[in-house]
């Protein structure tokens, strides 16, 4: 009934690993071929597998482990998906009925221990409960703001030779769970005034964005305002990376004209964000002379850290395509030299480069000229699929994305490990798409193993390993913090990776120098049919830039090691 | 301030986990806690009392909403409304004197006196949590063996109903 459901639900790959509980589930994967099953190394890397092809395609992906140790090890990736809002079914194995309560073999509380971190979970009772509660699982996951769902299912509700009646369900309606379609038209009245009204706009754009497929909608309001677009680090791509009206990233490490745009602007659109502690730096200095509009479709993000003066509850396409309408048909228009004389202070920002990286006569490579050439050799198209920590910002900061949902991170947990197993989550499921892994040499550990699930399902993604021989954001840290004392953030014996990468049977590649990176790159990408692994040497001092101090305002940044705003 | 939050839920197992689970995650207090069947079995009713500046009970009564188990929440607060708690008190009654004393001091609350031993008085109170609280210190914690109180329930004056 598992698998029959998964297939009736359009699942095309499962990712998971077996064990006692699931063997009944597993028998039947074993029995048809609609629903294609891909066995990772270590279940963490299954639930982000499935966490990227959402990411990338904005449909659940979805996850099987057993009870036990196979769920906990799903544990940090389920966390990953609710931190950033994805949608995701995970099912997991459970103990015969009988024994739930009795510390059985490989028994855990599943539903209790993932409560705090999914958008909801299911105890199955009885096997007849199995399709409907699968056709919820995923209605829950993937409408309203998304979220990973957890799929308890006893052992004995799968037994095979005990049958019933199946249906699956076409559609679900629950009394308690009535997702906002629209804005309130009054509200988002309200909004198009304010925003006409404006001297100095800002539309501050995040994952919702992105994952409510409103990138088409935010480019058309933004252009026909000539209104500056700053992204989050989950917004990235939600507006196109190389477009003049874009000004970055914002937030800690988010640009200097970014901070800037957003300390000085009169009027503030949220959409789709959440004023993370990472954006707004000290909330009490957060944008003194801003008024903020908040759209997004949870009502608890919104006036949740930074209170909002028009908040509108909706989707964001819906919301941004009705603000469209609204001004098309307003006789109002924005204060033309305003909106001039706004752009030049911008204009003026950015030509100041702060916190822009220099690069010195040695032959070692800037970590961020490596992000600047992958950008280059992929046009921008391509999939990038980020780690956790120096490297991550960079990608963020140098890739410019053209596209919404090719920039997939774990922004919300941080989790280092997730970069790889995303990226061949997504190149599974796009394979004529250029998939890049970015990561350093620390998180490249945390998942390494799944080198030996890409050799079985032939998934060539392209690995960019920025190594500079330490946790490069932990060491930053500490010299900035610590007076430099390197508290365990140096590994010594780290592996070749070449040669472990060609024990798996993929291409390993040593850049070392910068005139060699071009060459390599496009070499690399070149090779459509292999996974190649570039073991690239960056330099290991280099710090991340811009960075907000600590409690400050936005505008409050360290440029360089030594210059601050 | 002191905010009284009624819910309107599933009857399922795993959703009041949820709504303890949610206070002690996202560090809200809890001050009571009931709940219950209601007359359609498949729904309960829950009632936290909680303490909170405006933008904390704004951000409480939002997250509930969104639990997937819960189909309707109040803030009783916020309109006129009634609450009740049920204070069950066990006390030392050993002379005379004592006696009379309990029994005046129930009677000018409007208590019952539920069981008696020739050493104790259980008295039954019922009243807004201010009023059993007066009821203890009127009688001075010296005598007071146990004391069980239901927490809070609260409905709202007037025709407004909390239902599906
Ligand atoms: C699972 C996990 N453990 C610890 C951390 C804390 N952390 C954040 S960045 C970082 C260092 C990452 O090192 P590396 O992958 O080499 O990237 P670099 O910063 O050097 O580019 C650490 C330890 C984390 N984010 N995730
Ligand atoms: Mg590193």
């Amino acid at each position: 009934m598992v698998v029959r459901a998964l297939r009736d639900e359009g699942v095309k790959y499962i990712y998971g690993y077996p064990g006692g509980a699931l063997l009944h589930v597993y028998d039947a994967i074993f029995q048809q071929e609609e629903v294609e099953h891909i066995l990772v190394r270590h279940e963490q890397a299954a639930t982000h597998m499935a966490d990227a092809y959402a990411r990338a395609t904005g449909k659940a992906g979805v996850a099987l482990v057993t009870s036990g140790p196979g769920a906990t090890n799903a544990v940090t990736g389920i966390a990953t998906a609710y931190m950033d809002s994805i949608p995701m079914v995970v099912i997991t194995g459970q103990v015969m009925s009988y024994l739930i309560g009795e510390d059985a073999f490989q028994e855990t509380d599943m539903v209790g221990i993932s409560r705090p971190i999914v958008k909801h979970n299911f105890s199955v009772q009885s096997a007849e409960e199995i399709p409907e509660t699968i056709k919820k699982a995923f209605h829950i996951a993937q409408t309203g703001r998304p979220g990973p769902v957890v799929v308890d299912i006893p052992k004995d509700c799968t037994t095979p030779t005990e049958r019933y009646e199946y249906e699956y369900p076409k559609n679900v309606k629950m009394r308690s769970y009535n997702p906002i379609t629209r804005g309130h038209t009054g509200q988002i009245k309200k909004a198009v005034d304010l925003l006409l009204s404006a001297k100095r706009p800002v539309l501050y754009t995040g994952g919702g964005v992105v994952l409510g497929d409103a990138s088409a909608e935010l480019i058309e309001l933004a252009q026909m305002l000539n209104v500056p677009v700053t992204n989050t680090l989950m917004g990235l791509g939600g507006y196109p990376g190389t477009d003049r009206q874009f000004v970055g990233m914002l937030g800690m490490h988010g640009s200097y004209e970014a901070n800037m745009v957003m300390h000085h602007s009169d009027l503030i659109i949220a959409v789709g964000a959440r004023f993370d502690d990472r954006v707004t730096n000290g909330v009490d200095k957060f944008c003194p002379t801003a008024k903020i509009v908040h759209i997004d479709v949870d009502p608890a993000s919104i006036s949740k850290t930074i209170r909002a003066d028009v908040p509108i509850v909706g989707p964001a396409k819906s919301v941004l395509g009705e603000m469209i309408q609204l001004v098309k048909a307003s006789k109002k228009a924005l204060d033309a030299e305003a909106i001039k004389s706004w752009w030049e202070q911008i204009e003026e920002w950015r030509g100041r480069h702060g916190g822009r990286f220099r690069t010195d006569d040695s032959e070692l490579m800037k970590p961020q000229q490596v992000i600047e050439m992958l950008s280059k050799v992929t046009n921008g198209d391509a999939y990038v699929c980020s780690d956790v920590g120096q490297h991550q910002m960079f990608a963020a900061q140098y890739y410019k994305f053209n596209k919404p949902n090719r920039w997939i991170n774990s922004g919300g947990l941080g989790t280092m490990g997730f970069g790889f197993p995303a990226a061949m989550g997504v190149k599974l499921n796009f394979p004529d798409a250029d998939v890049a892994c970015v990561t350093g040499e620390g998180s490249i550990q945390m998942n390494i193993q799944e080198l030996s699930t890409c050799s079985q399902y032939d998934m060539p993604v392209k690995i960019i390993c920025l190594n500079n021989q330490s946790l490069g954001m932990v060491r930053q840290w500490q010299d900035m913090n610590y007076e430099s004392r390197h508290s365990q953030s140096y590994m010594k014996s780290l592996p070749d990776f070449v040669k472990l990468v060609e024990s798996y049977g993929h291409v390993g590649m040593r850049v070392d120098k910068y005139s060699d990176l071009e060459a390599a790159m496009t070499e690399a990408f070149a090779m459509k049919d292999r996974l190649v692994f570039m073991d690239i040497a960056v330099d290991p001092f280099e710090h991340v830039y811009p960075m907000q101090v600590p409690r400050g305002s936005m505008r409050d940044m360290w440029l360089s090691k030594t210059e601050r705003t | 301030m002191r905010h009284i939050i009624s819910v309107l839920m599933e009857n399922e197992p795993g959703a009041l986990s949820r709504v303890v689970g949610l206070f002690s995650q996202r560090n809200y207090n809890i001050e009571s806690l009931t709940v219950a069947p209601t007359e359609d079995e498949t729904l309960s009713r829950l009632t936290v009392t909680t303490l909170g500046d405006d933008r904390v009970i704004e951000q409480i009564t939002k997250q509930l909403n969104k639990l997937i188990d819960i189909v309707k929440v109040v803030d009783l607060t916020e309109g006129e409304h009634i609450e009740r708690e049920l204070m069950m008190i066990k006390m030392k009654a050993n002379n005379g004197q004592v006696r009379a004393e309990i029994k005046r001091t129930a009677d000018i609350f409007r208590g019952h006196i539920i069981d008696i031993t020739p050493n104790t008085f259980t008295v039954q109170l019922v009243g807004s949590s201010d009023k059993l609280d007066a009821f203890i210190t009127a009688l001075g914690t010296a005598n007071i063996m146990e004391v069980v109180r239901s927490g809070v329930s609260g409905i709202a004056r007037g025709e407004k109903v909390l239902s599906l």
